[in-house]
């Protein structure tokens, strides 16, 4: 029996390492091939790159500063909008019910708008979204465009609001129960629990949930290529149409002809995968910081 | 015996693709796929050759003709010459269809309205803003036009229906063709982008006051307004098959790498343009047997005369006489090793 066991032992950690040393490899290609491909706009431009303004195929002239600024505006808004509701339905389902028909429900529920395609999102916040905006605009006296900034963000907060929530779920299910216990012992309400006991003690987790759907909401293409307006211009407001680098990405890579075009398409690529490196990264950081109680 | 039917099935995927010899794979455009593919199975079935025609956009087919992974390619636009000197060895342009690109809006009641070249380049380049601007009152003097602000859509995604348009208004105005100019992507000085011609129309049905550029055929199945518009000759002009063909009755240039906006033609609609197929001048660069060779030549010959009448009903326009004639001397003058394929 010994003799096998070792055998069937050396084999999983064989595979064990070769998916991981795989995996780490198709990371590396990856980047390797956009840090090629991007070389020509990148010896082009250089910093301008990231701080010019303008985009225009036309005249080769590529600056992704008015992309930079619409990601980042649409991903932190929709996270401060989806936050509240995250929160609050990963506790709902984590602490008040954990078991039972509604949180049975409300988790289904929440998982299956995780697994719906983001081109169904698009359409349905083409139509249902927007034109609420195109009201509150008219009321308000702006040109009642209805895609934008705004509308993104809303649509993208609703798109990761199930990636955070399940985390925050989870997390907070591991709360131990004698320190839930000991908090009611003290005469705490359910409200004092969550807020003293719950919520320090899952910390950590709960921005990992939260980092998780930052990065979903970074990347997030064909749903707020449809709302956002697809502008190359610098937002002024929430309401005035923007873009996003992925959604630039897409837009433009199959009909870009020009080698420069094409280059500089793809060093947005490079900086979406830098970026959400970086963001990893930090996310990894604050989580080690408030792990609360090691 | 599982894993024996597994290895089979898995070698059949991926080898199947070179089983059938007979067959001429081509990558491109998208706008004249639903004509391509109708051509191509009509010649499949005359002929048993069967062509594979991918439809993944100009760009993706001109990269994929230069790196020889096909066998012809499509575009939209014409290739600049300096897009043509990265390629090894001689490309050709043959038209195969015509396009145009109507101007589309949401007013109430969806009034006809007629549009100069200068009312045009002044509203997309966000210089009038408002549907009762002077400028559009004078030429519409029958229609009573609201108060409403304008909201300019165009497309976000790089296409050739982008490229047509802007083609026009580089032509037709100066400060155009310096702000913006011509491209497939450009960087808009107003209004809102969305995705193909359906993303446009959606967004024109929505916004009151709204105005874009959708293909002809497109605004055609969906029954959308189309503005008339004034050609070179003065003369308003409705989009339809019959002037777009008009259009390119013109004289046209040997290699037909011709833009027909603002055409000369005084019944033409002045925004349409030809769409290509593209092959190398001596086809031996990319294809391996004389026999290929010829098969393509025969595609090329049957689109462009037999083929040609599945473009009406599809709402494409059909080359105009001269186009034809010129079309048929490019095919005539491919070769393959050096030696004319048709004599």
């Amino acid at each position: 029996m010994k003799p096998e066991r070792s055998f069937s032992d050396t084999l999983f950690k064989i595979l064990l390492w070769g998916g991981a040393i795989f995996f780490l490899a198709i990371v590396m290609i990856s980047f390797f091939f956009l840090f090629k491909g991007s070389l020509l706009s990148l010896k082009k431009f250089g910093i301008h790159f990231i701080t010019g303004t303008i985009w225009d195929p036309a005249t080769d002239k590529f600056g992704m500063l008015p992309f930079l600024i619409g990601t980042l505006v649409t991903s932190v808004l929709s996270l401060l909008i989806s936050i509240p509701f995250s929160l609050s339905l990963g506790i709902f389902s984590g602490v008040f019910y954990t078991n039972g028909k509604i949180s049975e429900i409300i988790n289904t529920l929440s998982d299956l708008i995780a697994g719906i395609p983001s081109v169904i999102f698009g359409f349905w916040g083409l139509l249902f979204i927007v034109p609420l905006i195109q009201k509150m605009e008219i009321k308000f006296g702006l040109i009642p465009y209805g895609t934008g900034i705004l509308t993104a963000s809303i649509l993208l907060s609703i798109m990761i609001i199930p990636y955070s929530s399940s985390m925050i779920r989870e997390v907070v299910r591991l709360v131990p129960v004698e320190l839930i216990e000991a908090g009611y012992s003290t005469g705490a309400t359910r409200y004092e629990v969550i807020k003293k006991i719950v919520i320090p003690y899952a910390r950590s987790g709960i921005i990992a949930g939260i980092m998780l759907a930052f990065g979903r909401a970074f990347g997030e293409t064909m749903a707020v290529t449809m709302v956002i307006g697809n502008s190359n211009q610098i937002p002024t407001s929430i309401f005035s149409p923007g873009n996003t680098m992925a959604s630039v990405i897409a837009n433009e890579f199959t009909e870009a002809t020009k080698d420069i075009h094409l280059s500089a398409l793809i060093q947005i690529g490079l900086w979406l995968f830098i970026f959400t490196f970086i963001f990893n990264l930090i996310g990894q950081l604050i989580i080690e910081k408030t792990s609360a109680w090691k | 015996m599982k894993k024996i039917s597994l290895i089979l099935t898995l070698l059949l995927i991926f080898t199947g693709y070179n089983l059938n010899a007979g067959e001429l794979t081509g990558a491109g455009a998208t706008f004249p796929y639903p004509f391509y593919s109708k051509v191509f199975y009509e010649f499949y079935r005359q002929t048993g050759i069967r062509v594979n025609y991918q439809a993944i956009g100009s760009g993706g087919g001109i990269r994929q003709l230069r790196a020889k992974t096909v066998d012809f390619g499509a575009s939209d636009a014409f290739l600049s010459n300096e897009e043509l000197k990265k390629f090894e060895s001689p490309v050709v342009h043959i038209p195969t269809c015509a396009g145009a690109v109507v101007l589309t809006y949401n007013l109430p009641g969806n009034p006809q309205i007629k549009l100069t070249p200068e009312v045009i380049a002044g509203i997309f380049l966000g210089k009038i803003t408002k549907w009762n601007d002077t400028r559009i009152k004078k030429i519409n003097p029958d229609v009573n036009l609201p108060p409403m602000k304008i909201v300019v859509v165009h497309r976000s995604d790089g296409s050739g229906t982008t490229f047509i348009f802007s083609d026009y208004l580089t032509k037709i105005s100066k400060e155009w063709a310096k702000k913006v100019g011509r491209g497939k992507s450009l960087n808009w000085p107003t209004g809102i982008g969305a995705k193909g011609n359906p993303g446009v129309a959606g967004l024109i049905r929505q916004i009151p006051g709204s105005i874009g550029y959708v293909e002809l055929i497109y605004a055609i199945q969906n029954h959308m307004p189309a503005a008339l518009i004034q050609n070179k000759h003065g003369n308003f002009i409705k989009p339809s098959i019959k002037s777009v063909t008009m259009a390119s009755n013109v004289p046209l240039p040997d290699d037909m790498r011709v833009s027909l906006t603002n055409t000369d033609a005084p019944d033409g609609y002045p925004i349409s343009g030809f769409t290509w197929l593209l092959v190398y001048r001596d086809l031996s660069t990319n294809i391996k047997t004389k026999e290929k060779a010829q098969s393509l030549v025969k595609l090329l010959w049957f689109t462009i005369h037999e083929g040609q009448k599945y473009a009406t009903p599809l709402h494409y326009a059909p080359l105009s006489p001269s186009a034809k004639l010129k079309a048929e001397k490019l095919i005539r003058s491919l070769t393959f090793k050096g030696v004319k394929i048709l004599k």
